[in-house]
């Protein structure tokens, strides 16, 4: 629920309404809590702690329940995420050809670590385990793009594309 | 509606049709789409646009030479077909001019021909005698790189849903006994005989079952389902229904893990495809079988892997694997009896059921039959994906279908089977790959990934890897998981940093046999595997580590120190200004000298010097 800036009156915003029809599909479907968290997630950008309160509430779930798989899972954010998502692939063949320094060559080149997100909040940076483009590697996902045979030289021109 | 057979002479009629015209195709797997794939086939119908050429522009997926992408294949009708590799949007006109426009091939760019009956191009390799494919047997990946995965038409001409048809012609249990006939094993990993597991589910009692193809691949080093679901995705689809129908299930679920988003459309538009022919749903084929399949979309853990936590996973819960038995065969998904396979081993099913058990099982060794896909990465020349019949060499595959080390390099070990699995060193490069030969020597199939690595690579900084991963990804439910890998990790991360003590070895083997002996699922039971194996074949790493605080390999940073040469340095400054610490001082053209208490061994400086007066120790 959105809060009014004139009347100070609860009214339901678009991405309530998204919210709710996601809930009547899956309303009495067996299994349905993680796909509700996963279109929560794409709607609101993340989780916010009165979304999953309504998903308790509407699912019949308790809420820790919610919560315990919230944070059980690598996907589910509790907090507001970039506009683009950098993820940089540190498995074996990454690692193996440098994935650590093209890592730490984002870091430097954003200001963040490990899971932050810049102040403009156009760039969350984040390590996977494995993106599964191994003969590219090292490689980096910027959202659903995938990057690969990089060198630290390329990155600056590679996160132009992204605003 | 039961006439399979009229429906395919028309669909083979279109698909020779198509074959029949000149074509452009581009591989568009992940990799090829990484690799800029999509570029590559805008420029190419651009050409073919302004050039008003009359030729067909279609896609594929990933042919498995991960090395050559961007790759694009020319067919010109009578003439052998041409893979070329490293097809940037620049290349393009030159390709169209010389090869469509031309009729002659661009044998500079040309990675492999493919004949058929057609006369083989002069200078080009020929796909069956080239390096990369001349030991591999091509069944699984048969349509990977050949067919377009979007069309249920290239699947249906080339033999697709001959599988589904003949086996409702079959009693189920006859079904069961081809599969086991045909020796095929657990491709996940674990090695379980598959046609075991169907008796099983087809034996045990209950009102509804369930069918689970587990393609949440977590392990880093390891592609071949997320290639065989972008390549070929209703194979995967028709292995299912055959085991639904042998063993009396009408459902079907498939936990992909969320990032493939390809592989998830894929799919989701291969059983559209499929529903709207009737080759799935009610009655399928006129059999009065039904069976449907839903896919559900992983939320990012590597346990979900482990086939009780991926149960978990699909009922809304948290991942974490239930204590067996009862085996899911008996009590899986909603307590129902479940037969649980992974992706490459239902897209074996149709290939058995076609062509029977006894001609799978004339492949590979004793107890491993068939073949198996493996994924090569790492420090080679050639990464891709590769299918060999089991019982070849760790060495064939590395010197033959992998070309050998990168840039000349001495090969140190290979990684199988991912966090779980082992290194394996030079005197095991004879081995005979099958499920047992690996796990006597300590390493495991696992889901089919190989690393190669080569003198450079640090084996404690390797084994601290993979546990800093299992650690990470143990979902906490039982203590020796939990706190035994954080244990291991611990004492890995002391020993790279040059603070291990003599005890380190015997403490790390005593903690992973009892991790071994008392995790509850295989995460855990499997964990220090790369630990132990590291241990045995290259304990002198180890020692060196601990004892001389030397890094042989030269990779932990701690351990190393930056040296100029006196003799070699003319003191040009170059690599003065490229410390990020100042931690090199030097008047020009005299000797410079590093601060060993200011370096943070970043390394920045020693491909600065064109005289290589930079060295480390």
């Amino acid at each position: 629920m959105a809060v009014c800036k004139c009347t100070g009156e609860q009214v339901e915003s678009p991405q309530d309404v998204q919210l709710n029809e996601l809930l009547d599909h899956y309303r009495g479907y067996a299994g349905g809590l993680i796909p509700v968290l996963q279109g929560a997630q794409e709607i609101y950008g993340y989780l916010p702690a009165e979304v999953l309160e309504t998903i308790s509430q509407e699912l019949k779930l308790p809420f820790s329940e919610v919560f315990g798989v919230v944070t059980f899972y690598a996907q589910f954010h509790l907090k507001p995420r970039g506009r683009n998502i950098i993820r940089v692939c540190l498995g074996t063949a990454c690692h193996v050809l440098g994935g650590s320094k093209i890592f730490q060559a984002l870091k430097d080149e954003l200001g963040v670590e490990n899971g932050g997100t810049t102040e403009d909040l156009r760039f969350t940076l984040e390590s996977v385990a494995c993106i599964g483009a191994c003969g590219l590697a090292p490689c980096i996902m910027i959202n659903d793009d995938t990057h690969g045979r990089l060198v630290t030289s390329a990155l600056k021109n590679i996160l132009e594309q992204y605003k | 509606m039961s006439n399979l057979k009229e429906m395919r002479s028309g669909i083979e009629e279109q698909y020779k049709a198509k074959l029949n015209r000149p074509r452009i195709v581009v591989g568009l797997g992940t990799c090829g789409i990484a690799a800029g794939g999509n570029k590559v086939m805008k420029a190419i119908k651009d050409e073919v646009a302004n050039r008003k050429l009359d030729v067909d522009v279609d896609f594929t997926s990933c042919i498995g030479m991960c090395f050559a992408e961007p790759a694009v294949e020319i067919a010109l009708p009578g003439t052998p077909s041409v893979v070329y590799g490293g097809i940037y949007p620049d290349k393009v006109a030159q390709l169209i001019e010389g090869h469509v426009i031309g009729k002659k091939p661009v044998t500079e760019l040309a990675a492999i021909q493919i004949t058929g009956d057609a006369t083989p191009f002069d200078g080009i390799p020929v796909m069956e005698k080239s390096g990369y494919y001349a030991k591999q047997v091509r069944s699984v990946t048969s349509r990977l790189g050949r067919t377009n995965p979007e069309s249920i038409g290239d699947y249906i001409a080339t033999g697709g849903y001959a599988a589904i048809d003949k086996a409702i012609s079959m009693d189920r249990l006859d079904i069961i006994n081809e599969i086991k006939k045909s020796g095929l094993r657990g491709r996940g990993g674990g090695g379980f005989p598959t046609g075991n597991k169907w008796q099983f589910v087809h034996d045990a009692v209950g009102d509804k079952k369930y069918i689970v193809c587990n393609a949440d691949e977590g392990d880093p080093g390891a592609f071949m389902d997320r290639s065989v679901l972008e390549g070929d995705p209703h194979a995967v689809l028709e292995g299912m229904m055959v085991a639904g129908y042998s063993i009396g299930a009408d459902e079907g679920v498939i936990y992909c893990r969320a990032e493939y988003p390809l592989a998830i459309k894929r799919l989701n538009l291969a059983i559209e495809e499929a529903e709207k022919m009737g080759l799935m749903g009610d009655n399928i084929l006129g059999s009065g079988f039904n069976f449907t399949v839903r896919i559900k979309a992983g939320a990012g853990a590597f346990v979900c892997g482990e086939e009780t936590a991926l149960l978990n996973s699909i009922e809304g819960q948290r991942g974490m694997p239930r204590v067996r038995p009862p085996f899911p065969a008996h009590k899986g998904l909603w307590q129902k009896p479940t037969c649980l396979n992974n992706v490459e081993t239902f897209a074996n099913i149709p290939f058995i059921i076609r062509n029977g058990g006894e001609w799978y099982a004339s492949m590979g060794t004793e107890k491993s039959k068939g073949s198996k896909v493996f994924c090569l990465t790492g420090k080679i020349n050639n990464t891709g994906l590769c299918e060999v019949p089991m019982g070849i060499t760790m060495g064939e595959i590395l010197n033959d279908i992998a070309g050998g080390i990168l840039g000349g390099k001495k090969f140190k070990a290979v990684q199988s089977g991912g966090p779980s699995g082992g290194c394996l060193p030079t005197e095991q490069l004879g081995l005979p790959i099958d499920y047992d030969s690996l796990i006597s020597a300590g390493a495991m199939m696992g889901s089919g990934g190989l690393v190669f690595m080569d003198e450079t690579t640090c084996m404690v900084d390797v084994a601290k890897f993979f546990l800093n991963f299992t650690q990470l990804e143990s979902c906490g439910k039982c203590t020796p998981c939990r706190e035994g890998t954080k244990r291991l990790l611990e004492t890995l991360i002391r020993i790279t940093e040059g603070a291990g003590t003599a005890e380190d070895i015997p403490n790390l083997e005593r903690l992973a046999k009892v991790i071994k002996s008392s995790a509850l699922c295989a995460l855990g039971q499997t964990a220090p595997n790369p630990v132990l194996t590291t241990l045995r074949y290259f304990r002198d790493e180890y020692e060196a580590h601990i004892n001389d605080k030397k890094c042989p390999a030269g990779v932990c940073p701690e351990l190393l120190t930056f040296v100029i040469l006196k003799d070699k340095c003319v003191g040009c400054g170059l690599c003065l200004k490229a410390c990020p610490v100042s931690a090199i001082a030097g008047e020009k053209k005299e000797v410079h000298k590093i601060d060993g208490a200011k370096c943070i061994k970043c390394g920045a400086c020693v491909p600065t010097c064109k005289l290589n007066a930079i060295i480390k120790a």
